[in-house]
């Protein structure tokens, strides 16, 4: 039997290199990916959950996180292509139309 | 050591490799496979949990339609590695030291959490699913419903931005 905090700590890594990943990449297709690491991090932490407290709450929750991951990739590779026929870029500092 | 134990660890180094390996690649291709890695091994880690319908769901959804997603995007946008560039200051200075941290705090609090270590009885790995499809079509049917006018609205958005010009 594995510990749950085994399972937290394997969460907790993942959800800090994607964390990184969001922070020093530049190319907005890969801090996307990174985004989907981050919710699969709480995908691992509510499915141990679930099974440390023999509840299936968690799982369900989990199937709702990986639901709106699905949604928030199609939404956001679709203005990814957008931007890019505007601007001929996927840098995300090239992405400064609003900054002042 | 049994063998739950090994598979765990093996599961758990390739998540945490793929994962390393997505943030240092500089291809973006190179980074969707990595992300794909992570996504398998997940998906064993929850059958380890006894969630076999979510290890199922994270390869056919995952693994399948959202990889395939990047991967045309990548190809479609024919996107050639990222020229490196220095990161801000802002994330020098206040982002990376801000996400040790928070790294170093919660593992802090995984090891004081006085709650038992060992994973509790679980729920009979026979019976979950079921039991899962129960719960999903009668207490939550509510939000269930709900993501599927959540799933409208984001196909909706991806076809109109996709096409438009704007």
């Amino acid at each position: 039997m594995i510990p749950t905090s085994h399972y937290l700590v394997v969460s907790l890594l993942l959800f800090t290199t994607g964390v990184i990943g969001v922070l020093t990449r530049r190319n907005v297709i890969i801090v996307l990916m990174s985004i989907e690491l981050i919710l699969n991090a709480v995908n691992i932490n509510l499915v141990a959950f679930s099974q440390h407290l023999a509840s299936l709450d968690g799982q369900i929750f989990a199937i709702f996180v990986i639901t709106d991951a699905a949604a928030e990739a199609a939404v956001g590779l679709g203005i990814i292509i957008a931007f890019f026929r505007n601007r001929q870029t996927l840098l995300a500092d090239e992405m400064d139309l609003l900054r002042w | 050591m049994s063998a739950e134990t090994i598979l765990f660890f093996v599961l758990a180094a390739a998540a945490l490799g793929g994962a390393v390996n997505l943030i240092a690649q500089t291809h973006p291709i190179h980074s969707a496979l990595s992300l794909i890695v992570v996504m398998v091994a997940l998906a064993g880690i929850y059958l380890l949990l006894g969630a076999e319908l979510l290890a199922a769901v994270q390869i056919i959804v995952y693994a399948g339609a959202i990889m395939v997603l990047f991967v045309f995007t990548i190809m479609l946008l024919n996107a050639g590695a990222e020229e490196r560039t220095a990161i801000s200051r802002a994330a020098t200075w206040l982002g990376l030291p801000f996400a040790v941290i928070l790294t170093v705090v919660l593992g802090w609090s995984i090891s004081l959490s006085q709650a038992p270590t060992y994973a509790g009885p679980g729920v009979a790995m026979a019976r979950a699913s079921g039991q899962l499809s129960q719960l999903l079509f009668t207490s939550y049917m509510f939000p269930f419903e709900l993501t599927s006018i959540l799933i409208l609205v984001a196909i909706l958005g991806a076809v109109v931005l996709a096409k438009r010009d704007f």
